[in-house]
């Protein structure tokens, strides 16, 4: 796979103008997938569908690269009760910018996506949470599901067949935190977004108590393309472990930043110089922060053959996390970087947990501290410190995802930061 | 403050609103963005009428109401400037868009003109972040690429009452073949 990406033809957002319309989506091949397992559902059985996809090994493109088919074989057999599908379309991780695409660009992929999942699970309704934020692509969305309500694929007997399902957009107001699955699910119930407690786990009590699969939008949108196509040709697409195509958000310091759909497993120099066009003003690069504001930053000298898929990136101690990949040139102040990752985390704490709320403020003021030139060594120890007393004592990970970033870019970057703090104030000659 | 109330039409948009989920409770977050819409806030009087109308404890509604950023508990100004410093803007320049907001309009972020045209906020990543540095106005359109000319232009047509046009962000890739097609 280590070159052919170049040759790669974009399967999520393929190069067909006016896609998000359903007619022309229909006619590229468009709720094709659908059709054939509702018409012959003796072939495709809720339980063929699963094994498909978790065959197929689609990685959740949330960030935590769980299998989703796995995930849907969760959900314990019907009742005769209502079941959910939430869709995650919070997108707030700094650095990601990708799910908005879908809605913009090809939004029935997603719908369809969702609807297969549905089928698969015995779900009867579907919540799609967006950010309050993106409130222009909420209405994109919503534009697209009257469609397939008026087509006939979303609502009751779908296709003329006993199948019914229905879709429900809504939005959030601002908050981090609802993109974590479980505060996902108290905000749709109409209350603060406070992580739950797991166990139970949504499969079994979610959505006011009731059975509850979470996905992230991207994640649903690659399910019609196992279905038409199969899981070994899945399997084929990018990296073994990792397969299929990703939405690459490039920001920071390059050229062309954007979102750019390549397979798994592309190596990281590549995206940066041929995708995204290299670094802006010619300069050198410094490191990049891989797949989201909690990975793991890498130098650049860490970066020689490294690929974009998870094993890669975990070897040299980071993760894929939503492929939403930073850039950081020569002239980047890592300090500054650092001090501003821990104001988000600490201005995003939900506050349930002491250890988060507290150690999250703690350190942003002691990395304020040393950006503005009045730090002394041991605070370097003090941060690792308070990662160490953070890290797994809290209800959700966000606690976690504030750690990560601190520990590895001061061991990382140790020396910037140890000029920073023997230039201050309180270092004694 | 007069009694608030909400209009028939609206009621019946909130009993739409109630009806996408299985419980009133859940239309919580969406009946105080319709009061918002309203009203330009969710202050106290306002919470209280969303509680009212969906029969729900009042500490419920405003325990929501201060979770969530997007509502505002004060006035704020005719537009409100949501600018990003967050990672990617703040690698891109996000620091020095807020700085000259500020300067130009001779306010700190949080603050709102004295004429009440404008309000400026420090916000954290808007999902835009290739299109950094950028900001949102009023929970609305957003802005990208931002350049001081750019901000100032804005400035200039939002006070001529002028709102933004929606920007599509073409992928890259797109973008490359809507050239070639025009070519
Ligand atoms: C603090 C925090 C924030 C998260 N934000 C998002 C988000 O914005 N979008 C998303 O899809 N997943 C987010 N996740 C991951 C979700 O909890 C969940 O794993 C994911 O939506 C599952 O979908 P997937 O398996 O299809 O990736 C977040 C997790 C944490 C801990
Ligand atoms: S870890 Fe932090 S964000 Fe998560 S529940 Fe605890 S306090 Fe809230
Ligand atoms: S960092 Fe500004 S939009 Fe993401």
């Amino acid at each position: 796979m280590a070159q052919d990406w170049k040759s790669f033809e974009p399967l999520l957002i393929p190069d067909i103008p006016n896609l998000e319309k359903i007619d022309v989506y229909e006619e590229n091949g468009g709720y094709d997938a659908l059709k054939e397992i509702l018409n012959d559902q003796e072939t495709w059985s809720r339980k063929s569908v699963v094994e498909e996809v978790k065959q197929a090994n689609i990685r959740g493109r949330g960030g935590a690269g769980f299998n989703a088919g796995l995930k849907w074989s969760f959900m314990p057999d019907p009742d005769g009760g209502p079941r959910y599908l939430a869709c995650n379309g919070d997108e707030s991780e700094p650095g990601t910018f990708k799910d908005r695409k879908i809605f913009e660009y090809n939004p029935h992929l997603f719908i369809e996506g969702a609807l297969i999942a549905s089928y698969a699970m015995t779900v009867d309704t579907i919540y799609v949470y967006i950010r309050g934020e993106y409130l222009s692509w909420v209405e994109m969305l919503q534009d697209a599901v009257d469609d397939a309500y008026e087509k006939g694929y979303l609502g009751d007997d779908i296709l003329g067949t006993d199948v019914s399902i229905d879709m429900e957009l809504t939005y959030g107001a601002g908050a981090y935190i609802c993109g974590e699955e479980t505060a996902m699910l108290e905000s749709l119930e109409g209350k603060r977004g406070y992580p739950r407690t797991k166990p139970p786990f949504p499969a079994q009590n979610g959505l006011w108590g009731r059975p509850t699969t979470i996905n992230n939008i991207e994640t649903l949108a690659n399910v019609p393309l196992v279905i038409n196509n199969g899981a070994d040709w899945y399997g084929d697409i990018g990296a073994e472990e990792h397969p299929g195509p990703v939405l690459y958000g490039i920001s920071g310091h390059v050229n062309r930043p954007g979102v750019y759909e390549y397979p798994t497993g592309v190596p990281v120099m590549d995206l940066i110089n041929d995708v995204a066009g290299g670094i802006r003003g010619g300069k050198d690069l410094k490191a990049i922060i891989p797949g989201g504001s909690s990975t793991p930053p890498l130098r650049a000298d860490q970066l020689d053959g490294v690929t974009m898929n998870s094993d890669s990136l975990k070897d040299v101690g980071s993760m894929m996390g939503t492929a939403g990949m930073v850039v950081m040139d020569e002239d980047t102040d890592m300090v500054e970087v650092l001090w501003r990752i821990a104001h988000f985390y600490s201005h995003e704490s939900c506050g349930q947990c002491t250890p988060c709320r507290d150690g999250t403020g703690w350190l942003e003021k002691v990395l304020k501290k040393i950006k503005d030139g009045e730090g002394e060594m041991k605070d370097l120890d003090l941060l690792l410190d308070i990662g160490n007393q953070m890290e797994g004592r809290t209800i959700c990970a966000l606690a976690d995802a504030a750690v990560w970033p601190v520990r590895h870019t001061i061991n990382r970057f140790r020396d910037e930061f140890e000029e920073r703090c023997k230039k201050s104030v309180h270092a004694v000659a | 403050m007069a009694d608030l109330s909400f209009t028939e039409e609206e009621l019946e948009e909130i009993e739409r609103l109630k009806d996408k989920f299985p419980t009133a409770k859940a239309a919580t977050l969406r009946v105080l963005w319709l009061a918002q819409n309203k009203y330009g806030h969710v202050k106290d009087e306002v919470q209280r009428l969303v509680a009212e109308t969906l029969d729900l404890p009042k500490a419920h509604v405003h325990g929501v109401a201060r979770f969530y950023t997007q509502y505002y508990k004060e006035e704020k100004g005719k537009f409100v400037l949501d600018v990003c410093t967050c990672l990617s803007c703040q690698l891109c320049g996000g620091y020095d868009i807020l700085h000259h907001l500020e300067d130009e309009l001779d306010i700190e972020a949080g603050e709102t003109t004295d004429d009440g045209m404008f309000t400026i906020n420090e916000v954290e990543c808007l999902g835009a972040c290739g299109y950094a540095p950028m900001l949102q106005v009023t929970n609305g359109v957003y802005v990208n690429n931002l350049t001081k000319e750019k901000v100032d232009k804005l400035i200039k047509n939002l006070r001529n009452g002028n709102m933004p046009e929606f920007e599509s962000m073409a992928m890259p890739e797109l973008e490359k073949r809507n050239q070639a097609a025009s070519e």
